[in-house]
């Protein structure tokens, strides 16, 4: 019955289930088990991650939409945030508006793309997102003086969430109960609450219509239901996610700028997260999150001890040569594609099912 | 009480190029009656129930649902006013369970499909009322088994299993038997049979069968190279020269 609050998926298998249990709890006692600035930011990261795969996994795996515009809505939400701290109007008040008036906007356009496009074609409709995508770094990059150009936003935060805020004179556990804790604390509570309302969201009666339009457009539309409507409202939900998502990212920052949040780099990492973890079962993408996030901050340092070790063995040094992470990430891809075809979760699901 | 007919078709016609698929087809369709739809492959049987259940838009002339003219209303509205049907090609959501595809009909004949923060599962009349439409096509022990997993009969059954989720007010069947086994046949006729004699739906057969025609149907319409050729008593359009000549290649001494 536990389940039922949390949305009554279940991952569908032991090993996935222990996964993301094990991912839970390391990200809500992340900076005691892992202390330091940089572990710490890396759980903020995979907090982050979670739900901007999650969000696009209602897009690509729950509808079958393939849409290149999601950085596009993560940005306009660390841009919300980023414009008004960074010209001074540094409050919780300007961190809700700016997140909460950036998610408003992200649904307004994916709500605005859908309805103008997603009568047409599929590849159609991803053309058209790759050219709004396009057209939204250029005015990113273009448009100084609000944006801040390719030199972005810097900014500092309300005082509680300031590195140098201290809540409380002595550590707790050997850990300094500061601005930054807090920062993560509230990324990782935001992230959560977001996380379990998807499940919710795709567990549905909505949600099952979103899966119905996936596997046969054709007949959710005899059975009744105006698909048009769908997949406009999913585009807007993801959409609106994505920028909170976004806006969680530029408080974890405190910057925002095109690479940050916009480049097509992190799409091709979303992309990722969401096939390495399983389409369409949202547990997947945040599987997914995790590998990705913790392959781009310890691959390298990874590889350098092996590569160190390997010390005087012929050709070893050089494979494992910090410089090769992205080798060994395509080779990580690679095995995960080929053993488990339909992602972590999906392929674990198949296999308790058969 | 003979009331007007609930579905109406005045010289529906499509073109596909040059060619055309359903020619000026005016027809009605009343309550309580069984209509046989015939006539040789490719006359324009599917492409007729298309225009009527709104997958394709009408070159010319009208479709009356209810005495409301439908012409331009896109398919899933014309469902909710009624409107029932079963495709010719087998056409289901492969990768969800055979339940999963009934619910989602049960699920939108209810309207609550866009109710996002409950969860489907709350809702455990609606599974209630899915098992109870497999169970009349008898395909409850396969309720969780993936669509696409289903054997060729079985999922001629879960189309029709879907219909009845949708409690329609006109069932339109396209071929419901075609590609089932001897034995598949006879549930989908005495459901198809039991539908009749609720006494007040409509139903609309295409079937080349014509020993089916004849127990099932109280009125045989016959299309022809997508024009209507024929309408009347089973037993005499069946035996008329026309369907004669489309089913078992007898030619009119003078052609
Ligand atoms: N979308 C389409 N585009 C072009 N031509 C079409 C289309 N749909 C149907 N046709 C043509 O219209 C004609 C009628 O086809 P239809 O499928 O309605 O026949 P049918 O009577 O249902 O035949 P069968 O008994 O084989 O099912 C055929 O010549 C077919 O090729
Ligand atoms: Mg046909």
């Amino acid at each position: 019955m536990r389940w039922r609050i949390v949305s009554g998926d279940r991952p569908g298998h032991p090993v996935a289930t222990a996964l993301l249990l094990v991912l839970l709890v390391a990200l809500a006692f992340a900076p005691f088990l892992f202390p330091g600035t940089r572990s710490v930011a890396a759980a903020a990261r995979i907090c982050i991650f979670i739900v901007l795969a999650a969000s696009y996994d209602i897009l690509l795996g729950y509808t079958g939409i393939v849409s290149f515009a999601h950085t596009m809505f993560f940005a306009i939400g660390a841009y919300g945030v980023a414009i008004p701290l960074a010209n001074g109007w540094i409050g919780w008040d300007a961190v809700l508006a700016g997140g909460l008036g950036g998610a408003a906007l992200a649904a307004g356009i994916a709500a605005a793309i859908g309805l103008l496009s997603l009568r047409v074609r599929k590849i159609f409709f991803s053309m058209i997102t790759l050219a709004v995508a396009s057209l939204a770094q250029l005015l990113a990059t273009q448009w100084r003086d609000i944006t801040g150009g390719e030199d972005g936003l810097t900014f500092s935060l309300p005082r509680i969430l300031s590195p140098a805020f201290r809540l409380l004179s002595d550590p707790v556990l050997g850990v300094r109960i500061d601005g930054r804790l807090i920062t993560y604390y509230l990324i990782f509570a935001v992230s959560l609450a977001l996380f379990w309302l998807m499940l919710r969201i795709v567990n549905s009666p909505f949600g099952r219509v979103l899966q119905a339009i996936r596997e046969n457009e054709f007949r959710a539309e005899a059975l009744g239901y105006r698909t048009i409507v769908y997949r406009t409202l999913a585009s807007a939900l993801s959409a609106g996610m994505a920028a909170i998502a976004g806006a969680l990212m530029a408080l974890l920052l405190r910057y925002n700028g095109p690479e940050a949040t916009m480049s097509f780099a992190i799409m091709v990492d979303v992309l990722l997260m969401v096939v390495i973890g399983g389409m369409g079962t949202l547990y997947g993408p945040a599987l997914g999150a995790a590998v990705i996030v913790l392959a781009q901050y310890y691959l390298q340092p990874g590889l350098q001890a092996l590569s160190d070790a390997a010390g005087a063995l012929p050709l070893l040094p050089a494979l494992f040569h910090p410089d090769r992470w992205l080798l060994w990430l395509g080779v990580l891809f690679i095995l995960i594609v080929y053993f488990l075809p339909a992602g972590i979760v999906g392929s674990l699901r198949r296999r308790s099912r058969a | 009480m003979p009331s007007g007919p609930v579905l109406e078709t005045r010289d529906l016609t499509i073109r596909f190029g040059g060619q055309v698929a359903v020619d000026a087809v005016t027809c009605a369709f009343h309550p309580g009656t069984l209509t046989a739809i015939v006539g040789p492959n490719g006359a324009g049987k599917t492409t007729y129930f298309n225009l009527i259940s709104g997958q394709l838009r009408a070159s010319a002339g009208e479709v009356l649902l209810h005495g409301q003219r439908v012409t331009r209303l896109a398919a899933p509205l014309r469902t909710r006013r009624g409107l029932g049907r079963a495709f010719q090609l087998t056409n289901l959501f492969p990768d969800l369970s055979v339940l999963e595809n009934v619910r989602l009909a049960v699920q939108a004949r209810a309207g609550i499909g866009l109710h996002f923060l409950g969860l489907a599962s709350d809702h455990a009349e609606l599974i209630d009322r899915a098992q109870a439409c497999l169970a009349r096509v008898r395909l409850s022990d396969r309720a969780g088994v993936p669509a696409a997993a289903l054997s060729h009969g079985d999922q001629r059954k879960l189309e029709v299993a879907i219909l009845l989720a949708l409690e329609p007010q006109i069932f339109m069947f396209d071929e419901p038997t075609a590609g089932m086994s001897v034995d598949e046949v006879p549930v989908i006729l005495d459901l198809i049979e039991a539908i009749k004699q609720e006494g007040d739906k409509t139903i609309l057969l295409v079937e080349h069968k014509m020993d089916v025609v004849r127990r099932l149907a109280d009125r045989v319409i016959v299309l022809h190279q997508g024009a209507l050729v024929a309408d009347g008593d089973p037993a005499e359009v069946v035996a008329s020269p026309i369907v004669q000549e489309a089913y078992l290649g007898v030619r009119p001494a003078n052609a």
